[in-house]
Parts: structure tokens; C-alpha cells; sequence
């Protein structure tokens, strides 16, 4: 179902709401077109003209820094005019719908949204009953998706194992509340790695882990073995004050990563963490800042990403929207 | 619409565990004066069935008509009307409309704009609690006086389990039921079925033990204090077995379902369709199969529309910002041919579940087809094809589970004490009216 709104005829992306529903190839793809711009970034002049004349929407419904402005770069590298709307203090507001809001927008011949909304589903009603005919880049959505964010982390394994053969990946953590464990968890298994772990307590595991795909582990010391992938997931204060953990220090000398549980995985193990990251309480300094840590790569990367989904979408859109107009003619 | 001479021709009615097949039905002055019978008379209204089926109107034991307080979604005369387009004569409303029906005054409100509109008889549902808070005893003598048939907190639970008590021990000294929608409310607090779907799409999940947890307590409360307990709203297979069980220990319970959880499951939210966003939510195969087994063992008495109509804008938001609730009742005939077809549920206990089981747990007469009743009846033609859709539709509210769909079974005619409340065929040119 998901895959059915997020391409065009041909399976090329029109939109992109959810890894869920997209082959291998499209995901391989993804993680293709963004190695290519990795090089851009790296240029005297960043800028590619692939999105030249188009203008994309920030629509960020939530707070957020990081993942407004590698949207906001990757635009830019793209030559597109970029709107940034905090919309907190905007429409809404006053009381008007989301639905008003963004057909008002579309009216103002947007191209793309990037949408990120506190509520699972969000982009996807977007995309199916609002604005069909702009492309629609999921920003993060509640608890379901943050496909960009998976993507990137992607991108940076790939990097630095090759391949997604025969790989052992646990994510720590908040799994019930994560949209980006959930993303990553689809990546992952699309793209065909060994084993997928989750690890963390009862309390931040959803009843039905399994039907994800993935291997319950609820005690550090069962989960590290043999991993080649360690993802560590942020922890938020909510959880301790909603009765889900008793406090941050003894959920950090559970599940926090430090270099003795660290050393129980795999020496060649690399540690991720979507960010920001909370030192002390999911993840010591000196593994956060250590060698195998790869935090850093991960936030370049969120630019490469990010321009080659816009990028792929945007041209999908065009496509699907040239091909609508030519039977209208 | 006042007609006194009505013959439906050509269908089948139930009597004595069979289907009858008749030539004519002949009604005069709302009264059933003959079957099968071969004198002329005009003028003559002729009802063709079509080989279809003839049964005693639908009694649906949960409606919501949007007013008082919610004109924007319906109203009593548009939902009343879309009753008897669905074949109903007879529905219970809830009483969470604005102002709650709290009070004689709301009572007789509802009554009189029913009795206004004659579309089919309205038994009010009296608020079991004050603005249905849970927190202090409405007045239900006086709501028994002006007309409610039993007490309802609609969909709001009762959290404080003394109230509780006091509610029941004082509808039983007015001899009147509860109906209770079992919530849990601590545990209710999710906008979908937990379980694998909302794993995968990251909706928060209401888990089956909200819903249990407050049938076991519901049935304590029941037998303890004696009082007449209807559970409306059946979700989980769990519960089933509980009121099985309560059953055959005697307590004095039954239970509805609503027709959407018969039909569909969780899987229905994956795509964040928010037609189905349901309370209770829409669950498990496992639960759908064990609440259609429930209606045929007999722990679940009745089948009910839940009907929730809302206007077009209330579900057009992200899932969870929408409203919950579905306009269903005009989707019952087509769900109950499907079920048919699909051989999960037969027509006949669909039937029975929506005619003489509700009649039973309100201590209603029953509906008989026959020489000196009064004409309650429903005509059905199951093969007739149509697509749900506002335009085919009465009720103000066009969140329907079958969207736009074409569905086969249809309404042909109803009869509500006698009147003619609904009828698709065109009486003044094709026949002799």
C-alpha cells in the first residue's frame, strides 16, 4: 500500500513517506545517486542546478535543527529556492486546517514539501488526499517513519562494511517511540542484512517487536554478541516522567554503551547514534568520541541523502505530472 | 409516506425456522390482513420484492443522531431517515449528544423532533451518569418517565468503581438496563488495535486487556448488584469467553457487536485510512472469527450499527488527529449479504441478531409477519448491486466503510408501524397507487 503512493507507474519515486514498500534496487539506488553527491560537497562551488527554478517547502510542525537544515543545504545544493516555515507560529495557529494550510501552499506553485509532523501518517495524508501533485519528502512522522534518517545511516554502513552481507545490526534504545528504528529496521532487511536486533526493556519495546522483523533482546550483554553494527537510539526525559524507566542512571548502567559492553561485540563493530546524543545516558564520551564511533560521517551524509531523494522525487513528480497534463491535452 | 393499501409481491419471509416463500403480503391501515391472498382490492400499492426477503424490521441498539449539539454531522431527521433506508424501524440513540441526555427535558427534545420526522421509532438512551462524567447518578426514574428504555454512559468509561456500583444498584431499583461500552481507561489510551500493525506504523495501540479487563469488572458489578447488563461493543475474543462464562453462571448480561468489526481488522488501518478509525478499535482475524463464532454460539446477543456520522472535514487530517466513529447504519445489509456470501456469518443469524435478540434485551414484543400484526417489516433485495456513496446515501456523515465502493444488497422497502418509512420503487407510475 505504501509502496503504491510512493511511485510513479514506471516504479520510479514520486514521493518518499516510508522505506516500507521500496525494492532493494530503489533503496541501492538512493544510496548511488548520494555517494555522487558526496562530491559536490566537497567542491569549491556546491551546487548541482538539478532542482534549478523549483521551490521546496520546509514544513516543520515539530522542533528541529539538525534535520531542517541538512534539508535546507541539500536544497540549496540543488539550486532549488527553499521556504522554511516554523508553523508553531503560523497558520494553525489561528485555527486554520492542516489541509487549508497546504492547499493554499500549493497554490503558490510549490514543488515539494518536506514535511515533519508529530502525528504517524502525517505525510501520508498529505500525499494521498491533500497535495498529490507535489512531491512529498517525509521529515519524520510520529512514531512511524524517518526514512532519510535510515537512509543516511545506510549510507554510512555501507561505507565502512562495504556491504550489507552477513551483517549483525542491533538497535539500543527506545525502540516503541523511535520512527527512525522503525525505518531502519525496513532498511536493513530490505537491503539484506544477517540479523536485526532490538535490545532495550519491556517498557520501550512494542508487544509485537517481532512482526518488524527483528530479534527481542531485553539485556545488553545477550544483544552485543558477535554485532557488527551497533545503533544506540536517544533517549527522551518524557520516558522516566511517563513510568516507562525508573531514572537515566540506571537505564545508563543497563543499556548505556560504554567501552566494557562495547568490547562483547565484534572489535571491528562501528557505533551510530542519529543524534543529538546525550553523553551519559545512552552512550559514555569516550565511546561517543572513540574510534569506532562514526557519529560525524553520519551528519555529512544526511546531505548527500537528502539531495538525492529530493532530487529522485522531484523528477518522478515532474514525470508523473508532465504525463497527467499531456492526457488533459 | 401515508399509504393504506400496500401489497409486497414476490420474496421469501422466516417463520418457524424456514424461509416461506409467498406471493403477496397485503397491508391496509398498517395492519397485515392477509398472505397470499387472491381478492382485489384498490387502489393497491405493489412492492416488489424480487424474489427477495421479507423480515421484521431491524432494531439497531446503538445509533448516535447528532442532535442535540452536533447539526454539522446530522440530525435526527437526516439519521432517522437513514435508518429506515437501512431497513431499521426501531434504534436505541446514545446519549452523548450536547446537551448530554441527562434530563427529561432532552428526552422528550429527542422523542418529539423523532415523532416530527416518523421516519422510525426512536428509544432514547438515558445518561447513566450526570454529562456522562462518571462521577454522580442522573435521574433515571425521570428519564424512564420521559421515555428512555435503558442507561447508557455512552463511550465514556466509569473509572471510579463505587460510582459504578451505585449506577447499577439504582438503574436496577428503576428495573432499568445499563448498556456499558467496557473500557478500561487507563489502558484505553491509543487510537488503534495494539498488535502488529500498530508496531509497524507507529500508532499507539489500545491493547485487548483494555477491553477485558473492564468486561470482568463489569461482570462482577452485574452479578453482585443484580442489575440487567447489555456490553456493547464487543471487540475482543477474550471477552467472549467471559461473557460465556457469566452467562452460564447466570448472570443477567448480553452483549453487542458492531457490524465493521465483523467485517474488517486492523490491517484496515495500515494504509492510515481514517474511515476506520473505530472505537473500539477494529482488531485481530483471530478476534473477528471468535466475535462471528460468539454470535452463533449466542454469547453475543445482537449485531448494532454503531452509527457515527461526521462530517467530511473531521476525517480529513493526520490518523489520529480525526474523529473516531463511522456512519455505518445504511452499510448493515450490504455487510450482512457480504458476510453471507463469504459464508462467515449466514443471513439468518444476522437477522435474528438485529430483530428478535435487541427486542428480547429491551422486553419488546416481537415483530411477526403475519395475518392481524402490525407491519414492521423490511424488504430486502440482496442481489441488487449499488455504490455507497453520498449520493445514494441519507445520513449526513459520508465516513463509511464501504467508500465508494459497489456493494450488492439493498433496502427495497421498510415499514415502520404500519407507515411506509422508506421505499426505492416508484409506486405512482409502474403501479396502481
Amino acid at each position: 500500500m505504501e509502496s503504491e503512493i510512493q511511485l510513479t507507474p514506471s516504479g520510479r519515486l514520486k514521493h518518499f513517506l516510508s522505506v516500507s514498500g521500496l525494492s532493494r534496487a530503489l533503496l541501492t539506488e538512493i544510496l548511488d545517486t548520494a555517494e555522487s553527491f558526496i562530491e559536490v560537497g566537497e567542491r569549491n562551488i556546491r551546487k548541482v542546478p538539478l532542482l534549478r527554478g523549483k521551490t521546496v517547502v520546509n514544513l516543520f510542525f515539530e522542533p528541529s535543527t539538525r534535520t531542517r537544515s541538512t534539508f535546507e543545504l541539500a536544497a540549496k545544493r540543488l539550486s532549488a529556492d527553499v521556504l522554511n516555515l516554523d508553523i508553531s507560529t503560523s497558520a494553525t495557529s489561528k485555527g486554520e486546517s492542516l489541509s487549508d494550510m497546504l492547499e493554499n501552499l500549493e497554490a503558490m506553485a510549490s514543488d515539494m514539501f518536506v514535511v515533519r509532523h508529530s502525528q504517524s501518517g502525517a505525510a501520508h495524508f498529505i500525499a494521498e488526499s491533500v497535495t498529490p501533485n507535489v512531491a512529498i519528502v517525509n521529515a519524520g512522522d510520529g512514531w512511524h517513519a524517518h526514512p532519510t534518517q535510515a537512509m543516511l545511516d545506510m549510507l554510512t554502513i555501507r561505507q565502512h562494511k562495504g556491504s550489507f552481507e552477513g551483517l549483525k545490526v542491533a538497535i539500543v534504545g527506545d525502540i516503541l517511540h523511535s520512527r527512525v528504528a522503525r525505518s531502519q529496521i525496513r532498511a536493513l532487511n530490505t537491503l539484506g542484512v544477517a540479523e536485526v536486533r532490538v535490545i532495550a526493556p519491556n517498557t520501550l519495546l512494542p508487544n509485537d517487536v517481532e512482526c518488524l522483523g527483528v530479534k527481542r533482546f531485553t539485556q545488553m550483554e545477550d544483544g552485543l554478541k558477535d554485532l557488527d553494527v551497533i545503533i544506540m537510539l536517544r533517549l527522551q526525559k518524557e520516558r522516566m516522567q511517563g513510568g516507562l524507566l525508573p531514572s537515566e542512571q540506571e537505564y545508563y548502567r543497563l543499556y548505556g554503551l560504554n567501552q566494557q559492553k562495547l568490547a562483547m561485540a565484534k572489535p571491528d563493530a562501528i557505533v551510530m547514534h542519529p543524534g543529538p546524543i546525550n553523553r551519559g545516558v545512552e552512550i559514555s564520551s569516550d565511546v561517543a568520541d572513540g574510534p569506532q564511533s562514526v557519529i560525524l560521517n553520519q551528519v555529512t551524509n544526511g546531505i548527500a541523502i537528502r539531495m538525492a531523494v529530493m532530487s529522485m522525487a522531484m523528477s518522478g513528480q515532474t514525470e508523473t505530472n508532465t504525463s497527467r497534463k499531456e492526457a488533459l491535452e | 409516506m401515508n399509504v393504506s393499501a400496500i401489497e409486497i409481491i414476490n420474496g421469501k419471509y422466516w417463520a418457524n425456522d424456514g424461509w416461506v416463500k409467498f406471493e403477496s403480503i397485503r397491508i391496509i391501515d398498517g395492519i397485515i390482513t392477509a398472505i397470499n391472498s387472491d381478492d382485489p382490492i384498490e387502489p393497491l400499492c405493489v412492492i416488489d420484492a424480487k424474489g427477495g426477503i421479507v423480515c421484521p424490521g431491524l432494531f439497531d441498539l446503538n445509533v448516535a443522531l447528532r442532535e442535540p449539539g452536533y447539526a454539522r454531522n446530522g440530525n435526527i431527521d437526516s439519521e432517522t431517515r437513514a435508518a429506515a433506508a437501512a431497513g431499521v424501524t426501531q434504534l436505541c440513540c446514545t446519549p452523548d449528544s450536547q446537551p448530554v441526555n441527562d434530563t427529561k427535558a432532552v428526552t422528550k427534545l429527542i422523542k418529539e423532533q423523532a415523532n416530527l420526522s416518523a421516519n422510525c421509532e426512536v428509544l432514547p438512551l438515558g445518561a447513566l451518569t450526570k454529562a456522562l462524567k462518571g462521577e454522580q447518578l442522573s435521574a433515571h426514574a425521570s428519564l424512564k418517565e420521559a421515555g428512555c428504555v435503558a442507561l447508557s454512559n455512552g463511550a465514556a468509561p466509569i473509572s471510579n468503581l463505587l460510582v459504578a456500583q451505585r449506577c447499577f444498584e439504582y438503574a436496577k431499583t428503576q428495573n432499568m438496563p445499563v448498556f456499558m461500552t467496557p473500557m478500561e481507561k487507563d489502558l484505553y489510551e491509543g487510537c488503534m488495535h495494539e498488535g502488529a500493525v500498530s508496531t509497524a506504523i507507529g500508532l499507539k495501540g489500545i491493547p485487548a486487556i483494555a477491553e477485558t479487563i473492564a468486561v470482568a469488572q463489569l461482570l462482577q458489578l452485574a452479578k453482585a448488584t443484580g442489575v440487567q447488563l447489555h456490553l456493547s461493543q464487543i471487540s475482543c475474543a477474550e471477552s467472549i469467553q467471559l461473557i460465556a462464562e457469566a452467562k452460564a453462571a447466570g448472570t443477567r448480561v448480553s452483549a453487542d457487536v458492531a457490524i465493521v468489526n465483523l467485517l474488517y481488522t486492523h490491517e484496515s488501518v495500515k494504509g492510515f485510512n481514517s474511515h476506520f478509525h473505530c472505537i473500539p478499535p477494529l482488531r485481530t482475524e483471530q478476534d473477528r472469527q471468535a466475535l462471528l463464532e460468539g454470535l452463533k454460539s449466542g454469547a453475543i446477543d445482537a449485531i448494532c450499527s454503531a452509527h457515527l456520522p461526521w462530517e467530511a472535514a473531521e476525517k480529513r487530517m493526520p490518523f489520529v488527529e480525526t474523529a473516531v466513529g463511522m456512519s455505518s447504519i445504511e452499510s448493515l445489509i450490504p455487510a450482512a449479504v457480504k458476510l453471507n456470501e463469504n459464508g462467515e456469518l449466514k443471513l439468518e443469524v444476522f437477522l435474528k441478531a438485529m430483530t428478535e435478540n435487541p427486542r428480547n434485551i429491551l422486553h419488546k414484543e416481537q415483530n411477526t409477519i403475519e395475518t392481524g400484526a402490525t407491519a414492521n417489516i423490511t424488504v430486502i433485495d440482496t442481489e441488487q448491486k449499488w455504490v455507497v456513496e453520498q449520493q445514494q446515501t441519507y445520513s449526513k456523515g459520508d465516513n463509511t466503510m464501504f467508500y465508494n465502493e459497489e456493494v450488492k444488497g439493498r433496502v427495497i422497502a421498510t415499514l415502520c408501524n404500519g407507515r411506509l418509512t422508506h421505499n426505492t420503487q416508484d409506486l405512482n407510475s409502474k403501479n396502481n397507487c
